[in-house]
């Protein structure tokens, strides 16, 4: 917060994202504002959570820059990476709990690492954070012993537990029915509206495109990269791409 | 047969002119038997070749048979029951055996459903029928390929052992960021719970040890150094050798299964982006706990498996155990104690660190965590057995 505004959140720049073989997507360049709501979108295989892997430093890009709030992740010595990591917290897919911990440990592990606070203070952050994501008093469940959408809320509490300045989200509707999907949609939308969290939202679930997207990029498995960026209703209606304005309307009502 | 005639898949073919009018009748299901092409053809064309000479015999005329095959209707008779992929290969085969022969392949009598089946099918086939990939037939690519795997496996190993060390230094500066918890947790579940198998395995090894040696030491009369071989073969090699091997089924395995499941469940990554280290958090404190543990299991397999070749002793050769004991004690020192401990804590560094590292390296899916424990227990065996050697001669060369 101490940074000047016009600074975006996260700039990716001629990214190359691949695992050894052919380049999964090459020169891929874009950047979120802050506190925007940020949708990675496209079909499927096109390489949205090849990009997402890449943007957190799971797996390491072979040219271009990932660049968090003006200082460069990908250039960053190990140690200072390491630091980096905590200006974001990921949401994964499946929630990707640890399993052995309760939902309380699960919360409380990256404040035991990286914060000087006490027990008391860890349990009653712990218990804020369930109580955001509408989790409160869960804290001594087994991830195994929650439902789908409940391990998400709470990976997402455990992604907030750090108050990171970003969040990714790795498909939050994937495996949901509508109601617990549209439910997760508000809760991003709270979090952005409380926190200012940036957040980055990987997904190709179209109600929350247009529910809670500000602006999104459309990826495409044989251009490799990039083919839109904008608005989604104004790219659904005046997308010179037909794959763009295809896939924002399911294919239907063609002009 | 007292099926019902519509319960088979049947074909009635009837030449007219250069036509070939084939008719399906009856039920085909893709999980019966049904009619195949070239057998209705070769049946009607048999007809063909037999029909002139009936033919002239009766009217002397010529045949009129003798032109080639060049149209084939096919139609579905009245009585067909139902039809589903079976038919749509019968089509498939009619349609090909009609391009190979110049004839025209007449499908239009046929519902509008299994004219669309045929013509995807044609154009599935164009694409090409897929087959697993051939292997490499080349020795020599083979070869090299085999050697580059090894080499990579050579090098994550390198890596993963490297990664511990560097984890383990840090543990050393700053011993309160250790798990202790999840460590303890670990060694009761190597040590404490391990305590009966290794117990009765040990037993066992040493009764076995103890008959085996019976059989040589009546013969030269020297029953007392039964004693002897025990005490040494237990406190030595086998104490040692035969936890570790249980410990590489009981916990290796667990180690490879729990970390393989957490790495397809993403867990692991949500630890790297946590900014912890997987080989901190979750490796260093299992190898910690069965580093441990090892010696400690060895010991309590040492003093099983003597009371073991002391119940054979006692029944068996008629040895007081007041003098086993006595006998053993008189032979085996601080060094046959050390070299024993000294392999205990190798072997159980190896079990951990195999278990571990196929944890760390298995593929995402159930099959992958099925065979990370695998892999972790053919490791373990195999550095074991690699380590015990080399351990064999250098406590030899150092005179132990």
């Amino acid at each position: 917060m101490s940074l000047p505004n016009e600074i975006p959140a996260i700039e990716v720049a001629a990214l190359e994202c691949g695992y050894g073989g052919a380049p999964v997507l090459t020169n891929v360049t874009f950047s979120v504002r802050r506190g925007e709501i940020f949708f990675v979108i496209g079909g499927s295989g096109c390489g949205k959570s090849t990009l997402l892997r890449h943007l957190v430093g799971l797996h390491e890009a072979s040219s271009g820059t990932v660049t968090f709030f003006g200082e460069s992740f990908t250039a960053a010595a190990p140690a200072r990476r390491r630091e980096l990591l905590r200006t974001f917290g990921v949401l994964y897919q499946g929630g990707a709990l640890w399993s052995s911990l309760t939902l309380r440990e699960n919360i409380a592990l990256p404040l035991e690492e990286y914060t000087p606070l006490s027990r008391v203070e860890r349990d009653e952050l712990v218990a804020l954070k369930l109580g955001q994501v509408g989790l409160a008093g869960a804290g001594e469940k087994y991830p195994s012993e929650l439902s789908g959408g409940m391990r998400k809320r709470a990976a997402l509490a455990r992604a907030l537990a750090l108050d990171p300045a970003i969040v990714f989200f790795d498909e939050p509707s994937a495996g949901l029915d509508p109601v617990t999907s549209r439910q997760l949609d508000e809760l991003i939308l709270r979090i952005r509206d409380t926190l200012g969290t940036t957040c980055v939202v990987v997904s190709h679930e179209l109600a929350s495109i247009f529910a809670i997207a500000d602006r999104l990029i459309m990826l495409d498995r044989t251009a490799r990269g990039i083919i839109a960026e904008g608005n989604p209703r104004e790219l659904a209606q005046h997308s010179a791409d037909p794959r763009v304005r295809e896939f924002l309307t399911r294919g239907e009502n063609q002009t | 047969m007292t099926a019902p005639s519509t319960a088979v898949a049947r074909v009635e073919a009837r030449l007219e002119g250069d036509c070939l009018h084939v008719t399906l009748g009856g039920r085909w299901r893709i999980t019966q038997a049904r009619p195949m092409w070239p057998e209705v053809v070769a049946d009607a064309l048999a007809g063909v070749r037999d029909y002139p000479r009936v033919a002239h015999g009766r009217a002397g005329s010529a045949s009129p048979f003798a032109s080639p095959l060049t149209r084939v209707r096919l139609r579905f008779a009245d009585d067909l029951a139902g039809w589903d992929s079976a038919l749509v290969l019968f089509v498939d085969e009619a349609q090909r055996w009609c391009r190979g022969h110049d004839a025209f392949c007449d499908l239009a009598a046929l519902p509008e459903a299994v004219r669309a089946l045929a013509a995807q099918m044609a154009s599935a086939l164009e694409a090409g029928v897929s087959a697993p990939p051939a292997h490499p037939s080349n020795f020599l690519a083979a070869l090299g390929h085999r050697a580059q795997t090894a080499w990579h496996e050579t090098l994550e190993i390198a890596a993963f052992v490297g990664d511990c060390v560097l984890g383990a230094a840090l543990l050393a500066r700053h011993p309160r960021k250790f798990r202790w918890r999840d460590c303890l947790s670990e060694m009761q579940q190597c040590g404490a719970m391990a305590l009966p198998i290794v117990g009765l395995i040990s037993f066992l090894v040493g009764v076995t040890l103890a008959y085996t040696g019976a059989i040589v030491l009546r013969q030269v009369g020297g029953d007392i150094w039964i004693a002897d071989i025990i005490g040494l073969a237990m406190v030595r090699e086998m104490a040692a050798v035969m936890t570790a091997v249980v410990l590489a089924g009981r916990t290796g395995a667990a180690f490879a299964a729990t970390l393989g499941n957490m790495k397809s469940g993403e867990e692991l990554d949500a630890f790297v982006t946590f900014g912890i280290r997987p080989v901190d958090f979750l490796v260093l404190p299992r190898v910690v706990a069965l580093g441990l543990m090892m010696p400690l299991l060895a010991l309590y397999a040492n003093a099983l498996g003597m009371v073991g070749g002391l119940v054979v002793a006692r029944s068996v050769l008629g040895i007081q155990p007041s003098a086993y004991w006595v006998e053993m004690l008189a032979h085996i020192d601080l060094s046959d104690m050390s070299t024993g401990m000294i392999k205990a804590v190798a072997f159980g560094l190896i079990v951990g660190l195999s278990g571990c590292l196929r944890g760390l390296q298995a593929d995402r899916s159930a099959a992958g965590v099925g065979r990370a424990a695998t892999s972790a227990v053919v490791t373990a065996l195999l550095l074991l057995v690699i380590a015990d050697a080399i351990f064999a001669v250098l406590f030899n060369l150092l005179g132990w």
